[in-house]
């Protein structure tokens, strides 16, 4: 764990504990069964908001708590670890990053204060087809009547059913890849869930002709530059939640290698698992620093943290995919039942290495990044 | 935590002093293999004797062992002071002779012995090691006794004021080339396994000692076979208390993998990155990225474990600031570091394509010839200093809590 400061740490122990008591992997079970659409419950939502986690990347004068990327990470991994449905990570992380950084003044005081208070859940809508791929983007934003008219469909939008405004990446008229505030009830667009194996809210989103005002356009940074921060920043995001989902499935079958028994011993006193153990163990080690790297590359505005946001993901990736297998591989017969919460974390694992791209293509995005 | 200010100041201090004093003669001199006592016979005399005038300056800074205390040979400093003396020798292409000129003195029998030594050893071992006057080797292993240490056979018979021994030791670092060395004997055989053990230290010099070196894969001689027969270790030299050599020697072997969880120090290996080696051997395509796609993704990976276990080893230092405990970590990252290490050996191999065969010779370039000798050696990684496996037998018991079921004391 990487060293925190005296508010992180009362952050990170208040987060444990209200996830572990208030929203515990079986209320993701009871959501599951109870086939309720939206993909989270709203009463977990608004504890979020109140316990200011929605404003961590916010600025003070905004009325966040301007905590930075470390602080927030800490809280994903917590919710992590027991599957917690929210649009937190989409709203509050992905969303604000992209107002922060592309927004001028006016369009910060017009939608931070909502992510922060919760009446606004942004998300931003990137992919337009299955694999993830940066410059796979065909939606348009063509310049007219002093605006924008956008077209597009995109595709696997996290929290798409709940979301109040989209953040739609589109090609300007010069071809360059640029972000959008386009409105959940603007018309011209429409929204259908997805029913995926982790049971998140996951949506198709389309988009026709779609007139915005130049205020919809997050104009702060040069071409193309906002849109691959607030995608190094996300994979950074996604990687900590990642590292929560992961240590949980450990734990669980570090405690079943020590309880269950076969021929008469524990199962983790044989060789091979305990072995097994040992290797998921020190894996574990190494995705914790390098996603913990990640999230601390973008508070310190290091040069290289495009390459550490890959290293994050694509390691943090390695491990959980192994992870998510030896979970079911060494829970046997009962890993295999609905029952039991190992296939929640398993679908929720490729749900993930999915999201951003996944390891093939953080490694490839590093050798790139590092001239080969 | 040390005042930053402070630090930095000891920084520009010890960056000057290190420029003033360096040799001249010895720059780009085989420094680290004269230490080892390798390639000492090819020295030049004036690197020999610039060799020896920067060790002299080095011990009488005490900095062979910064953080020992002042009155064994060292200099008395923290950690951090003692890394930036480290970093700020590797910055101005120097080197520092003394931990390589003990043996096993400075990183594994100084600190042991600054542990459970009486005052009277303390006093009468500790500034050779310091001062890089007295090289030390380890009898360890036995032919029969590898992995499974405990099981060794060697036997110490209590003579009134000294100890006999008998028995053969083997994988004895520079055995033939130390002064001392520090043998784990068995004292009790009726005692149980791990109970009738104890740590001596014993001159090298002596009629019962006998070594012979072993030649490896790689060519060299680093490995003694060492006899003792009717050897001497005085009574004064039991280190620890008689029986308790187990205790001891699981002190030593945690500060021998703390030792070996960082990287190999100078390496042919770094004198280029991986990936402008495998342009220059394997070539790029119009964009750039390496033409062997397959090669690509495992560098990829390598660099990745690469940089996966540099912050590994930096998280835990900074959570373990103002702690000891050494021995979980060490584990996690002996491993990684073997695992990066070895193969990013292989991978150089396989880029260089058939030069990676070259034993000697004009054929092949110097640097191409050391990664081969790099590659064969770096094989000994992940099975001195307890193995991988017995690692992760380490990782599994001590730190997760499994039960142990496959060594029996």
């Amino acid at each position: 764990m990487a060293a925190l400061t005296e508010e992180q740490s009362i952050l990170k122990d208040q987060a444990t504990s209200w996830v572990e008591t208030e929203l515990p992997v079986q209320k993701f079970r009871e959501f599951r069964n109870s086939n309720s659409d939206g993909g989270f419950d709203p009463k977990a939502w608004s504890a979020m908001v109140d316990m200011g986690w929605t404003g961590i990347l916010v600025p003070e004068n905004y009325g966040g708590s301007d905590l930075g990327y470390l602080t927030f990470g800490v809280i994903l991994e917590q919710l992590g670890r027991q599957l917690c449905a929210s649009p937190l990570f989409a709203s509050a992380y992905v969303g604000a990053s992209a107002i922060n950084m592309g927004g001028n003044d006016d369009q910060k005081q017009r939608w931070l204060p909502g992510i922060v208070d919760g009446s606004e859940i942004l998300t931003f809508a990137v992919d337009e087809q299955p694999r993830h791929q940066r410059d796979a983007i065909a939606s348009k934003a063509s310049a007219s009547d002093g605006g924008f008219l956008l077209s597009g469909a995109k595709t696997f939008v996290p929290e798409g059913v709940s979301a109040t405004t989209f953040v739609v990446a589109a090609r300007t008229d010069a071809g360059d890849i640029e972000l959008f505030l386009v409105p959940a009830d603007a018309d011209g667009v429409s929204r259908t869930q997805m029913d995926t194996v982790d049971k998140r809210d996951h949506a198709r989103v389309t988009l026709t002709n779609v007139a915005l005002p130049t205020e919809a356009h997050l104009a702060g940074m040069p071409s193309g530059e906002l849109y691959e921060q607030v995608l190094n920043r996300a994979c950074a995001g996604v990687a900590m939640e990642m590292l929560g989902v992961g240590c949980y499935s450990f734990e669980m079958t570090l405690d079943y290698l020590k309880t269950r028994k076969q021929f008469g011993k524990v199962i983790g006193s044989f060789q091979a698992l305990g072995h097994r153990a040992a290797e998921l163990y020190s894996a574990q080690e190494m995705a914790r620093s390098c996603a913990e790297a990640g999230v601390i590359a973008i508070d310190n505005g290091a040069d290289d943290q495009a390459a550490m946001s890959a290293l994050s993901k694509a390691k943090t990736g390695e491990f959980l995919f192994d992870m998510s297998n030896q979970l079911i591989q060494i829970h046997g017969g009962i890993g295999m039942t609905d029952d039991f919460d190992a296939g929640f974390y398993l679908k929720r694992a490729r749900a993930l290495e999915a999201l951003y791209g996944n390891q093939a293509l953080h490694r490839d995005r590093y050798a790139t990044l590092l001239g080969f | 935590m040390q005042n930053a200010n402070e630090l930095e100041s000891f920084r520009s201090d010890v960056r000057a002093w290190v420029t003033a004093n360096f040799p001249a003669s010895l720059q780009g001199a085989d420094l680290a293999g004269i230490a080892g006592g390798e390639s000492g016979a090819r020295a030049s005399d004036t690197v020999k004797a610039g060799m020896e005038a920067w060790r002299q300056m080095l011990a009488e800074k005490g900095w062979g062992a910064p953080t020992w205390p002042v009155e064994y040979g060292g200099a008395g400093l923290t950690d951090p002071h003692a890394d930036i003396i480290g970093e700020e020798i590797h910055r101005a292409g120097a080197y520092n002779p003394i931990p390589h000129m003990t043996g096993m003195g400075v990183t594994m029998v100084g600190p042991t012995l600054l542990e459970y030594g009486s005052e009277e050893q303390k006093a009468r071992h500790l500034k050779g090691i310091a001062s890089g006057e007295i090289r030390w080797c380890l009898g360890l292993s036995e032919p029969n006794a590898g992995s499974d240490l405990a099981s060794l056979s060697t036997k110490a018979e209590d003579k009134g004021d000294y100890f006999a021994l008998n028995g053969q030791k083997i994988w004895t670092s520079g055995a033939n080339i130390s002064q001392w060395c520090g043998a784990l004997v068995r004292t009790d055989t009726d005692a149980g396994k791990r109970d009738g053990i104890s740590f001596v230290l014993l001159p090298m010099q002596q009629d019962g000692v006998e070594t012979r070196p072993i030649r490896l894969i790689s060519g060299v001689s680093p490995f003694c076979e060492t006899y003792f027969t009717d050897a001497r270790a005085e009574k004064g030299d039991l280190l620890g208390n008689l029986n308790d050599g187990w205790s001891v020697v699981k002190r030593l072997l945690q500060h021998e993998r703390q030792s070996q969880t960082g990287g190999r120090g100078v390496s042919m290996l770094d004198s280029e990155p991986l990936h402008v080696k495998a342009q220059r051997f394997v070539g790029m395509d119009d964009n750039g990225a390496l033409v062997d796609k397959d090669l690509r993704q495992r560098l990829v990976r390598n660099y990745m474990d690469g940089a996966a276990h540099r912050l590994t080893a930096q998280r835990i230092t900074d959570e373990a600031a103002g702690r000891v405990e050494v021995s979980a970590a060490a584990s996690i990252l002996k491993n990684s570091n073997t695992r990066f290490a070895q193969q990013k050996a292989e991978l150089a191999l396989e880029i260089m394509g058939s030069q990676g065969i070259g034993w000697s010779g004009d054929d092949f370039a110097e640097e191409e010839l050391g990664i081969v000798r790099e590659w064969l050696s770096g094989k000994a990684m992940s099975i001195y200093g307890g193995s991988y496996e017995v690692q992760n037998n380490i990782i599994s018991k001590n730190v997760l809590g499994l039960p142990e079921t496959t060594q029996k004391g």
